[in-house]
């Protein structure tokens, strides 16, 4: 991602917070010492994932919302501007100044109110940034990209694609209106803009988003694309008979078409999470002329499932599921000099340590996807000179959950059902002491490397939803205090106990080199503080089954404390922050698919997670989220352990766009190779 | 002869049933889903899986889900993939092709080093040329394939530059360069299974030659004054080659089957590189489909040995 810096001009709004101190466990750099609220480095240099200690609590701008404030003044005086804005965008959220004030003083700086109330919103889904410069100066030329995937796609319509393999695939030929970017925030792809409060797209009461469609873009086959279209994707995926695994994304909102151009999307009750439906992943849209006599039970007859038609930048050429797919440039597509190379091969299977070599090592491909390797191996591939490892921040992170029902006591015909209690872990004191006993840095110096970085928080990502206020510790001595004050004494094994009670527990995960090593490392420091972990590791086909007749399965929990990682899949953390919510709990009686597998049930909790469901104003649901974060880190049954980028390989030449929320290929059509790189 | 064959197929079809209902019932009891995948995601509501579940018949009981299998086979349908959402037909014949340059190349590789280097040393028993081949061929089945591929692929791929070690199987080339490109990424493959088995087969066709070169007919042979070329091709090699043509014919399913660790580290999209997908995505049709074709592989090529030995030895009468 060389040469990315310059072009990137974020400029950052300071938030009430400030710099962050240390407690993100930064990526190489020391997290800056930096103090006060108004004292911040002015980021012209933020790149995507590269600096994301001091993008925490900071709202982010778009550079020409900038200039826009700025008209026909000069830099310097943009610059007062923005330091302006960013004391008093502070002083709004620290509850200094009210949001009136601000806008008023805007208006005395020349600002029209609704612009001004944009500056406060923009920390929901924010408007996008400009996108890191795109050399190439006419279409195509770029000969084959050659891409490995070590498992290889094996369908290709969006709508059916679960796994990152398949929606990757489907994205090379599809596109949806628009994408997520590295830092979370939106960039157009079929639509004209990104609807805001300022273009009419979205409204007060957020009880609709309107989208205007970029005109001029054809499908694959010379149709064109239009509203049309758009509509006809929600009615296949809401379609019972279609099965589609986009139904969430899509069975709550209603849409109409206004004109040729523009959509409608209508919500039930008031969404601040509004792009959902035609956005990212699971919004790849396609063509209506080749889908409608396909809907409901016909559609796996439809042979566009394994020909997609699309609109993306690559037009489909061969497809052998499992194998390989392959496209070639479409010279219709509706963005000028784009995109730059001739054709594109996607080769699947083998391991990902080979691909990693291919890219690495031999420079026989040119990106390698998903490098779940040991960052020493990746390191000594490195060396060889022939290409770079590139990590992007997900919201993916894995944590250690601390049971809080009694797995070995059977209610009903049911073990951790929720009417019993653990006997030793609902003690606070011993899971304050779990908490002091998980040596994180260590996971990540002698473990995860880059691949995991040590964490005290459970949402960490995007930067403005990851709270400043917790921080983590690694002290056996502190646990020891904790235990003896608690009255946890040792008995003449070593292993402490109180009123017979032992501390003794069993800790699961799958079977996976890395969770083996941070087991081992963990168990070491439980036994210096007099706790006993008998360590289980279970085969990761059966862990994270949901095959009800089997006990060892992550979601039924029958043990004491259990490590894995959760993924975000979305820049939005409502639908990931719902795992600790009371109605999700994971019992019997939903057959264990409850999202909440640690049981931990919280009023507060769910109270504020309701109230964020429904707060339209950004700052504070950003607020609340952090809250939902801070109440679960401090009841201690949950302890995360490294925050888990997503990490690629591509050659030396080639300039990739990722991000870790939204596919591999969602903005291919700016890859290209610099020569000069 | 025809009567013996009408018999054997008759008898090939209960043990193929068996089959089928053990592989069927193995699979039903498996662990795992193949909408997994479904499960874990948050965003997908439970109700799609049940959909999906529902739809492709997951939720009956299995003896019901083994007929309906069983009666789609006699009708020629060999199921729909729950992962690829395509015909398992359609996924096994797009591999095939490439399965069968690879492993039967590999084969035939191997047999053309087993025949003559087996037979030659069989004929000079402990010379040196016999000692070396004794040596290799241990050495050469002694390592397992994943790690002489390593190797390979460390020695010529990264050292040396010299082949690739990603094979594709569609290269956009005509002519002597798409012939060259394809040999040139097909020899680490093919060497690798191929010295392997050749390896084996080398040791079994020098003890099988061992075994009749000592026999009165060979002496009787030379006595004659029948030259040796003569007395080794015509009178012992024939006959050693029996027990040598039962192995060989019932390694041949494994042409179909591909290698399935071989295909992996080269990443040949073979059919062994289908199931080991199919089972990790718990796609039962495929694995259905892929091992039942294995199991009909190894019936009829039993079948197949059985007849070559009558032809090798017209001593062996069909009853």
């Amino acid at each position: 991602m060389a040469g990315d810096d310059e072009s990137w001009m974020t400029v950052q709004l300071t938030a009430c917070r400030g710099p962050s101190s240390g407690r993100h466990g930064g990526r190489g750099a020391e997290p800056g010492a930096a103090g006060g609220g108004a004292d911040h480095d002015s980021g012209t240099k933020a790149g995507p994932g590269r600096n994301p200690d001091y993008l925490s609590g900071n709202l982010l701008l778009q550079s020409d919302a900038i200039n826009r404030l700025g008209t026909q003044s000069s830099r310097r005086e943009q610059i007062m501007n923005e330091q302006n804005l960013h004391r008093l965008v502070g002083e709004v959220k620290t509850g200094r100044l009210s949001r009136r004030g601000f806008i008023r003083r805007m208006a005395a700086l020349g600002l029209a109110a609704p612009l001004a109330t944009q500056l406060l919103a923009l920390g929901g889904v924010a408007q996008a940034q400009t996108q890191p410069a795109y050399k190439p100066t006419r279409r195509g030329g770029g000969g084959l990209l050659k891409i490995l995937y070590w498992q290889g796609a094996t369908l290709l319509n969006p709508h059916f694609a679960v796994g990152t393999k398949d929606q990757d695939g489907s994205r090379i030929f599809y596109e949806p209106l628009a994408g997520w970017a590295a830092d979370g925030t939106l960039v157009p792809m079929l639509a004209a803009e990104i609807p805001s409060i300022e273009n009419g797209g979205l409204v007060a009461d957020g009880m609709s988003v309107t989208w205007k469609l970029k005109r001029g873009v054809k499908w694959h086959d010379g149709a064109p694309f239009t509203a049309d279209d758009v509509v006809f994707n929600w009615e296949y995926a809401i379609d019972p008979g279609t099965a589609s695994v986009s139904i969430g994304s899509y069975r709550d909102v209603e849409v109409t078409k206004l004109d040729d151009f523009t959509v409608k999307v209508a919500f039930k009750k008031p969404t601040p999470f509004w792009a959902d439906a035609f956005v990212g992943s699971r919004g790849m849209i396609i063509p209506k002329h080749l889908f409608k006599d396909y809907t409901g039970d016909k559609s796996r007859d439809a042979p566009t499932n394994l020909k997609p038609v699309g609109t993306g930048p690559y037009r489909f050429t061969d497809f052998k599921p499992g194998d390989i797919v392959k496209g070639e440039l479409f010279p219709d597509y509706h963005l000028e000099n784009r995109p730059y190379f001739d054709a594109i091969e996607v080769k699947g299977g083998g391991d990902a340590v080979s691909a990693a070599r291919a890219v690495l090592q031999t420079g026989e491909y040119d990106y390698a996807w998903n490098l779940q390797v040991e960052d020493d191996i990746l390191k000594r591939l490195e060396a060889a000179g022939k290409g770079v490892v590139n990590v992007v921040e997900t919201g993916n992170i894995e944590f250690i959950q601390v049971n809080t029902t009694d797995p070995n006591r059977e209610v009903d015909g049911e073990r951790a059902s929720i009417t019993t209690t653990h006997p030793s872990l609902s003690d606070p004191a011993v899971r304050e002491a779990l908490n002091l006993l998980v040596d994180r840095k260590s996971v990540q110096d002698f473990i995860y490397g880059r691949t995991g970085i040590a964490t005290a928080n459970f949402l960490n990502n995007p930067p403005r939803f990851r709270s400043p206020n917790t921080s983590f510790e690694f002290s056996v001595q502190k646990a020891n205090d904790i235990l003896e004050a608690a009255g946890w004494k040792r008995g003449r094994d070593g292993i402490r106990a109180k009123d017979g009670k032992q501390l003794k527990y069993v800790f699961q995960t799958s079977i996976n080199a890395p969770r083996q090593k941070t087991q081992a490392i963990i168990k070491q420091a439980c036994q210096r503080a007099g706790i006993e972990l008998e360590l289980k590791s279970v085969t990761a086909s059966v862990f994270f089954s949901s095959d009800v007749g089997n006990p060892d399965t992550y979601t039924k929990f029958y043990c004491d404390m259990q490590m894995y990682t959760t993924t975000m899949p979305q820049a939005d953390p409502q639908l990931f922050m719902n795992q600790y919510v009371s109605w999700e709990v994971s019992t019997q009686a939903n057959k264990w698919q409850g999202r909440n597998i640690v049981r931990w049930r919280n009023e507060e909790y769910d109270n504020t997670y309701r109230a964020a469901e429904s707060e339209l104003d950004p700052v504070k649901r950003a607020e609340m989220f952090i809250k939902l974060n801070d109440l679960v880190i401090q009841s201690r049954h949950i302890i995360p352990v490294v925050a888990r980028p997503l990490v690629s390989a591509s050659g030396k030449a080639v300039q990739t766009s990722l991000s870790g929320w939204d596919n591999t290929f969602w903005n291919l059509r700016d890859w290209y190779r610099d020569s000069q790189a | 002869v025809s009567q013996y064959l009408l018999r054997r197929l008759l008898i090939a079809i209960p043990s193929l049933l068996g089959i089928s209902i053990v592989l069927f019932t193995v699979l039903a009891l498996a662990p795992g889903d193949p909408f997994e995948e479904l499960a874990t995601n948050p965003a997908i509501p439970p109700e799609v899986r049940a959909a999906l579940r529902a739809k492709f018949g997951l939720d009956d009981p299995v003896f019901i889900r083994y007929f309906r299998w069983l009666i789609a086979m006699v009708h020629g349908e060999w199921g729909y993939s729950f992962v690829s959402r395509v015909d398992v037909d359609t996924l096994i014949l797009q591999r095939l092709p490439t399965t069968l340059i690879i492993i039967g190349s590999s084969q035939i590789l191997a047999l053309m080093v087993a025949l003559p280097v087996g037979v030659f040393a069989a004929t000079r028993p402990y010379s040196i040329f016999d000692q070396l081949a004794n040596t290799f061929a241990f050495i050469g089945f002694s390592l397992p394939s994943f790690f002489t591929g390593l190797l390979l692929i460390l020695l010529f791929s990264i050292q040396l530059d010299w082949l690739p070690f990603v094979y594709r199987a569609d290269i956009e080339a005509t002519g002597w360069r798409f012939v060259w490109e394809h040999v040139r990424q097909s020899i680490m493959p093919v060497a690798v299974l191929g010295l392997f088995q050749g390896a084996a087969w080398t040791r079994f066709v020098r003890s099988a030659v061992l075994d009749v070169i000592r026999l009165d007919y060979v002496t009787t042979a030379r006595a004659k004054g029948l030259r040796e070329k003569v007395v080794i091709i015509k009178h012992v090699v024939r006959n050693a080659l029996i027990p040598v043509v039962t192995l060989v014919a019932l390694q041949m399913p494994a042409v179909f089957g591909g290698a399935i660790v071989t295909e992996q580290i080269f990443r040949v999209p073979g059919i062994g590189s289908l199931l080991i997908s199919a089972i990790l995505a718990n796609d039962t049709p495929v694995i259905m489909a892929v091992t039942f074709v294995f199991a009909c592989l190894v019936v009829f090529f039993n079948l197949l040995a059985d007849i070559l030995y009558g032809w090798l030895d017209p001593r062996i009468s069909y009853r």
